[in-house]
């Protein structure tokens, strides 16, 4: 274990990002190939370690690997990765590679498709690499000067790619806002942090931003009841937490396909992990105290976002609003701060994140090809695009949380956690599975079933590519592995688990 | 040999699906492949059923070819599978069914291999419902099975698909729902799913307060967030109404199962589930599950003989006859323990494995004629019996089964039935004897408007000619006709087999 | 007298003086098309100025030469260097300049300022301080009025020379009566006098008061901020880019020596005062920056508003806060610079300088469009640019001198500048020429400025990564402080 190897799947993005600058703006190939190579070799690395931390049936912090930063204040770069995170390194994995193939982009002559990223792909990916690079290295911090480090690199790369790449009617207010929330959320958290370091300082005489150190820091009840809020909430912004998930659908609708992947699929997971990582695990009392509230705004999040997506017409803004109501359950397990809960909000934000990277992609491709996402507007894909229609339904499937697939691994632990809580709002939050099936069933019947609208029949719809078939059956394919075989996550997310139960004092 | 003894069940149940996704790497355009391929894979799964039948033991008690594979560790679910007589009948129920729905669907010419794959899905999830013995477990399999019923009726379905499909699967899933949440607690309450670790253990918990209740209050809650998710499958009445809707919509051989298989998985939840887990709760609301029951019974009746359109006549038929299910599994939960439960129970399960035969049969028979006329208007019928004889006579035959004659299989379900629900539950009974006089109201009215009166001269000549049933339907319809012939007959060799799980579970 | 540790001491300024010879006597030699080789003279003499400093002027122990004249010590030659690096760069960037460049007297009156500058940084003493910031200022005031021909930039020039002149005589008058009250000049003997509590509070309130507007205007505190925006838009914009930095940050190495060093004792009245300025400075400096559209006040505005930032180090008054503010400067000096090089090169060949003038540069010099989000994102704090890096040092700074209140407005007035900021590069990379050309309407770069800018980026992105070196050496000078 002597390779570095989450410093090798931390940095090869950067590496990438900055080979492709260096390539020629006319060479689009070659920057796609690279961007193309990059993220394989990221995903199996990712594959990898996810395996070898699964079979060898380890537990606790692994591969960690440390270098001294800054010694005088205590930074250090310190990497490692528990049962929580590994799956969220393969999960950025996954996303990325999938994100890069369906957003090739060669134009098709024959057939006069102008999907994917046509315009400027060298800065595109570029970009989308350095965001990646970001949310690698969040997952990966075991330090907590480097997880802001990598946090805010993982968000400024979202303005460029929304503002630049975006929906032209609405991608720079959509830009602006996301940007101006995540970055509102990040330093309000990041003051909670350096009043954790300095008072860290104070009870111990450590003076280090080392999460596994701060662990032990004793921070008075007093002053982890004071700074629970603003650290837990200001990540969870990102998390797109109830009521402040406002920039979230704007911001899916407003992105580029592969970077609303990204960001639904993984940046919105950032946010969760941080939350749990920093705010849960580093102040477990005022986590303790203020779980009520959390768990409040967590099931409205997931009752009103499933309501709201009922109500879309746009199929982006559709998604968008059920990633609230999904991430809203991850909330909601974290909430319970009991072991079910955990469980399934670990398994939640894997399965949430590869199947609203799966919604998007399709979304993205029919998009290109009808150039309109009005549900009421589109009709009789399942014609043209069979693959892309499969794919959807099982995305719509696990959206629903139907057994066999992961959708149901996740959030029947998640429901079971807040019974072992506050029953009634398991009672209450589980209306939302009832919104949901309606509007997924609805829509894909529409999207896909109804019979095709004349004004679509003009635009030549084609099949989807190989390249989008590729990715497409990629995600399928852990959607449903873990839904029928959970113990290829589970037992993994169960060490993560153990351990903050452990820091949760047993609770 | 040993190897098949030990995994009977499991290779029974995933036996559909991975037929299925051999499927997926056939060639879609071998239409004639696709059907036979299908065909034959839903074969063994009936013929290892009756190689499950031959090994079973109808005198031991408990659950008999256990299997048990984990699966979800962390939450203590595993994969536990087992029969017992009454999951036994039904899964007979459904490998039989199965490969009749599929040889009934050989006249679908849309999209075969999705068609097919979904029915291999749909089998598997129905199978995986009867032999659950483990909560979790239970309600996957009992969800999965909405998704291919879904797409079967959404796709393959008549012109309002639609709406029934969706219909369908929100209250089902709706209906489910209090199911989802109860079984949570359970889980959340024992740390296990294993159903007979928490017979034990919930019927243990009576006295106490348990989340801010009392346990009697929460276990009625529960009982009836059970209840109604079975008894929107049933469907009870006032649950009922998706599945007129459902029915008329769904392909012929979708109606098949769906009345066939579908409806028998709310019927068998009350007994697998409902009746063991909460016996007082029961008792205590036996009065009004069989005033749902009687409700059904005679709405079911009035509803049917109102109709025009003759798959909907069925489709009532239907809520009428899975009331005398509910009338039994009520009047079993009532005299718990007595020789009246144990006599309404038998005829229960009895009825759900005839009224599987019969509607199925029914269903395919409206599908026979709705395939050559494009109608199922009765009123655009009349006097056909001379032009189609044969299909006339099986209709009769099936009809008589679906009303009661004795001699058939109907008769001697419903007479049981009857027989254990009367003493103790007299009023209600006596209600359901009146709907049945509206049974024969009903089928009579169905089968006059068909086969008898005066002929409509349309179908006479021309391109409108009916056809006669051919020797393929016929092939669907002859298995069904023997075994409700038999049953009618000598329903002990089946009775048999139910009667000594009814008797040690209740 | 003279010991080879007084010879240390003032090695840069000796060989910046030469440097300045040099290029009096050379520069008459060159024909006109020649003379911008004088900028490549310039920095490649601050730099090898810089080399030879390095190896042989380091300081050990802090000590006092020339009779306590001026401190030996690494808080001043951590500046000196800074100043030389920047003027170095200045001098890259002024060599295209259309109008300035060629003439020799500009890249003197450089050399003469950044002298001033590294005095400015070393004096212990109120009389050599007070030249020094004369040395330093009145280059200055002549390289913002440089184009005569240009009345934008007379007008910078006198503008600039008014209100230096006045602060000067009010900090001149602070500092009179600062001997008066304590008859010594002696920045470290004060600090001795002063503890002993000879000074009653009203009266060191009002002294404090009269040097910082001195210093207040070097560094453009609000309400001292005034002439900023028009000098900085009036004057040659490599000019402008020195002045925001170097200038800048010479003023605050003067606060910090003066404040950490002879008012130690009143520590508690003024840090709020420095507090309140901080606080506001950083407010108007953004708030002011949202509605411009000429990218030269734009980063004026934005420079006054890292002015306060910085104060937040100063505010916490410690060495970990100290520390904070040379690592902040030192981040702050290459990312400006590294903006107004941008601006520079652009409006070099365009000769346009608002934003709206932007739209389309990403596609019509991609280079310099990343450079300039490098810059720009440094500014508004993002990583992995030395900004990010720079504002947590600050804020942990103020987070442990419990001063949260201020953090807080320092966190919601970056969350403004990360508004306009992007703002701007919208322009860069969203917007389009109207007629959609840009690639035919390329903006090349000249080899002083690729150098230039290059190294600025590498050292933005430096500070941001590997940040231990520095804020080594910023520790290191904070520690002479106590």
């Amino acid at each position: 274990m002597n390779f570095p190897i989450l410093s090798f799947i931390t940095f090869l993005p950067f590496l990438a990002a900055v080979v492709m600058l260096l390539i020629p703006a006319n060479r689009k190939t070659e920057v796609r190939g690279v961007a193309l190579a990059a993220a394989t070799i990221d995903l199996l690395l990712s594959g990898w370690m996810y395996l070898t931390y699964l079979l060898n049936h380890l537990t606790g912090y692994q591969f960690i690997e440390t270098y001294d930063w800054l010694p005088a204040l205590g930074i250090s770069l310190k990497f490692g990765v528990d049962g929580m995170s590994a799956p969220l390194v393969l999960l950025t994995g996954i996303v990325m590679f999938t994100g890069v193939l369906i957003s090739w982009g060669d134009y098709d002559e024959k057939i006069h498709l102008s999907a994917g990223i046509q315009d400027r792909p060298r800065e595109f990916f570029a970009f989308l690499f350095l965001l990646a690079g970001g949310v690698f290295g969040v997952f990966v911090s075991l330090d907590l000067f480097m997880l802001f480090f990598f946090y805010e690199i993982a968000v400024f790369p979202m303005y460029l790619l929304i503002a630049i790449w975006g929906w032209v009617k609405t991608r720079e207010y959509a830009a602006m806002k996301l940007t101006l929330y995540l970055f509102v959320g990040s330093v309000v958290a990041l003051v909670g942090a350096l009043a954790m370091y300095w008072t860290q300082y104070q009870n111990t005489g450590v003076l280090s931003f080392d999460m596994l150190l701060m662990e032990n820091a004793g921070f008075s009840p007093v002053f982890q009841y004071i700074w629970f809020l603003p650290v837990f909430l200001g990540f969870a912004v990102l998390g797109g937490i109830w009521p402040f998930h406002n920039w979230s659908p704007d911001g899916h609708v407003a992105a580029p396909t592969a970077v609303s992947m990204f960001h639904a699929g993984v940046l919105m997971k950032l946010g969760a992990f941080a939350a749990l990582r920093v705010g849960v695990m580093l102040l477990p009392e005022g986590a303790k105290q203020w779980s009520w509230l959390i768990m409040t705004f967590a099931a409205v999040a997931v009752v009103y976002g499933a309501y709201i997506a009922f109500v879309q017409p746009d199929l982006k803004y559709m998604i968008g609003f059920s990633s609230v109501s999904h991430m809203g359950l991850v909330m909601l397990g974290i909430s319970t701060l009991n072991y079910n809960g955990l469980l399934g909000a670990g398994i939640q934000m894997f399965s949430h994140g590869v199947m609203t990277a799966l919604f998007f992609a399709i979304t993205g491709m029919i998009y290109d090809r009808s150039h309109t996402r009005q549900i009421p507007e589109l009709g009789g894909m399942v014609k043209v695009m069979p693959f892309a229609a499969i794919g959807f339904i099982v995305g719509g499937l696990v959206s629903m949380g139907m057994p066999g697939f992961s959708g149901f691994v996740a959030e029947f632990p998640i429901f079971m956690g807040v019974w072992g809580s506050q029953w009634l709002v398991a009672v209450i939050a589980s209306v939302s599975i009832i919104i949901t099936a309606a509007y997924i069933m609805r829509n894909i019947r529409q999207v896909f079933f109804m019979p095709m609208p004349e004004a679509l029949k003009e635009h030549h719809i084609t099949d989807v590519t190989a390249l989008d078939k590729v990715a497409i059956v990629t995600l399928c394919l852990f959607m449903i592995g873990i839904g029928l075989f959970p113990a290829v996550m589970v037992p993994m997310i169960e060490t993560g688990v153990q351990n903050i139960l452990r820091l949760l004092g047993g609770a | 040999m040993d190897y098949l003894n030990t995994h009977l069940l499991s290779l029974i149940l995933f036996l559909p699906t991975v037929a299925a996704l051999i499927m997926l790497f056939l060639p879609s355009g071998e239409t004639k492949l696709l059907r036979w391929f299908a065909f034959s894979a839903s074969l063994i799964p009936f013929v290892l059923t009756l190689v499950l039948w031959a090994g079973f033991d109808p005198n031991a008690a408990g659950f008999q070819f256990e299997e048990v594979y984990p699966w979800y560790e962390a939450l203590h679910s595993s994969l536990h599978l087992g029969v017992d007589g009454i999951s036994l009948s039904m899964v007979l129920l459904t490998t039989l069914l199965t490969p009749l729905a599929i040889l009934a669907s050989f006249s679908v010419t849309d999209r075969v291999k999705p068609y097919m794959m979904l029915f291999l899905f749909l089998e598997t999830g129905m199978l995986g419902v009867f032999m659950a013995l483990d909560l979790l477990i239970f309600f996957v399999f009992w969800e999965i099975g909405l998704v291919p019923m879904y797409f079967l009726i959404n796709q393959w379905g008549s012109a309002n698909r639609n709406y029934a499909s969706l219909k369908f699967m929100i209250y089902t899933m709706g209906g489910s729902l209090g199911l989802l949440l109860a079984v949570q607690m359970l889980g959340v309450l024992f740390g296990t799913y294993d159903l007979l670790e928490l017979y034990q253990r919930w019927n243990a918990l009576d006295s106490g307060t348990l989340l801010g209740m009392s346990v009697s209050t929460v276990k009625a809650i529960a009982f009836w967030a059970f209840a109604i998710a079975f008894a929107v499958k049933v469907p009870v009445w006032p649950f009922h109404t998706w599945l007129p809707d459902a029915h008329t919509e769904a392909p012929t051989a979708g109606s098949m199962i769906l009345a066939g298989v579908l409806l028998k998985l709310g019927a068998y939840g009350f007994i697998r589930l409902v009746l063991p887990f909460y016996p007082n709760e029961a008792k205590y609301f036996a009065g009004a599950l069989a005033f749902l029951a009687a409700a059904a019974i005679v709405f079911g009746a009035f509803g049917s003989f109102g109709q025009t359109d003759f798959k909907r006549l069925v489709a009532y038929s239907s809520v009428n006859h899975m009331g005398f299910v509910v009338l039994g599994i009520a009047a079993a939960g009532l005299a718990a323990g007595t020789a009246d439960a144990h006599i309404a129970m038998n005829g229960a399960v009895l009825q759900m494995f005839n009224h599987g035969l019969s509607a199925a049969g029914m269903f395919f028979l409206v599908g026979v004629i709705y395939e050559r006329a494009h109608t199922r208007n009765l009123d655009d019928f009349g006097g056909l019996f001379p032009l189609v004889p044969v299909y006339g006579g099986i209709l009769i035959f099936m009809s008589m089964a679906s009303l009661g004659l004795p001699g058939l299989n109907g008769f001697v379900s419903e007479f049981m039935i009857v027989r254990g629900a009367y003493p103790v539950l007299t009023v209600y009974t006596a209600i359901s004897m009146l709907g049945l006089l509206f049974t024969g109201a009903y089928i009579l009215k169905g089968i006059m408007k068909v086969l008898h009166g005066p002929m409509n001269e349309h179908w006479a000549h021309g391109e409108h000619k009916l056809t006669e049933i051919n020797a393929r339907e016929i092939l669907v319809a002859l298995p069904l006709m023997a075994l409700i012939l038999v049953i009618g007959v000598w329903p002990a060799w089946i009775l048999e087999v139910i009667n000594k799980a009814v008797v040690a579970l209740f | 007298m003279f010991t080879p540790l007084i010879f240390a001491s003032i090695l840069p300024e000796i060989l910046i003086l030469v440097l300045a010879l040099i290029l009096f006597v050379v520069e008459p030699f060159w024909k006109e098309d020649q003379r911008r080789n004088a900028g490549w003279l310039t920095a490649g003499g601050l730099f090898i100025a810089m080399i030879i400093s390095l190896l042989f002027g380091q300081p050990g122990e802090p000590t006092a030469v020339f009779g306590g004249m001026i401190r030996f010590d690494w808080l001043g030659f951590f500046f000196k260097m800074l100043f030389m690096f920047a003027a170095a760069v200045t001098a890259l960037l002024l060599m295209d300049h259309e109008k300035a460049g060629r003439r020799g007297e500009a890249y003197v009156m450089l050399l003469a300022s950044v002298l001033g500058m590294n005095l400015m940084a070393v004096a212990a003493d109120l009389v050599m301080l007070y030249l020094a910031i004369e040395t330093a200022s009145i280059p200055l005031y002549i390289l913002a009025g440089f184009i005569l021909a240009e009345d934008r930039s007379t007008e910078a020039g006198f503008k600039y020379l008014l209100f230096g002149a006045l602060a000067s005589t009010v900090m001149l008058y602070g500092f009179s009566l600062v001997f008066g009250f304590t008859g010594t000049t002696d920045l470290y003997k004060l600090a001795e006098t002063l503890a002993a509590g000879n000074l009653s509070l009203p009266i060191s309130f009002a002294v404090t008061a009269l040097v910082l507007v001195g210093l207040g205007f070097k560094v453009s505190l609000v309400p001292f901020h005034f002439w900023a925006p028009d000098v900085y838009e009036g004057s040659p914009t490599p000019v402008a880019g020195f002045l925001s930095t170097a200038s800048k940050a010479a003023g605050f190495a003067v606060l910090v020596r003066l404040f950490f060093v002879a008012f130690p004792g009143f520590a508690p009245s003024w840090t709020l005062i420095l507090a309140a300025l901080s606080a506001i400075t950083m407010t108007v400096g953004n708030l002011l920056a949202i509605s411009q559209t000429n990218v030269k006040r734009l980063l004026a505005y934005s420079s006054i508003a890292h002015a306060g930032y910085a104060m937040i180090g100063l505010v916490a008054f410690t060495q970990l806060g100290a520390a904070s503010v040379v690592f902040y400067l030192a981040a702050y000096i290459l990312t400006n610079l590294l903006a107004f090089g941008v601006v520079m090169a652009f409006s070099r060949v365009t000769g346009l300088e608002t934003l709206q003038d932007y739209a389309g540069m990403s596609r019509r010099n991609p280079w310099l469009a990343l450079m300039m989000l490098t810059a720009f994102l440094s500014l508004a704090g993002m990583p992995p640019f030395g900004g990010f890096v720079a504002k947590v040092f600050v804020f942990a700074a103020g987070v442990q001198a419990n001063y949260i209140w201020l953090v807080v407005v320092g966190i919601l007035n970056s969350i403004v500048g990360v508004y306009y900021y992007l703002n701007a590069m919208k322009y860069v990379y969203l917007y389009r020429m109207p007629q959609e050309d840009e690639e035919a309407r390329p903006v090349p770069l000249t080899r002083p400025y690729a150098i230039a800018l290059a190294a600025l980026t590498l050292g933005v992105i430096l500070v941001g990564t590997v940040f231990a070196p520095w804020f080594g050496w910023s520790d290191a000078a904070a520690l002479n402080l106590f």
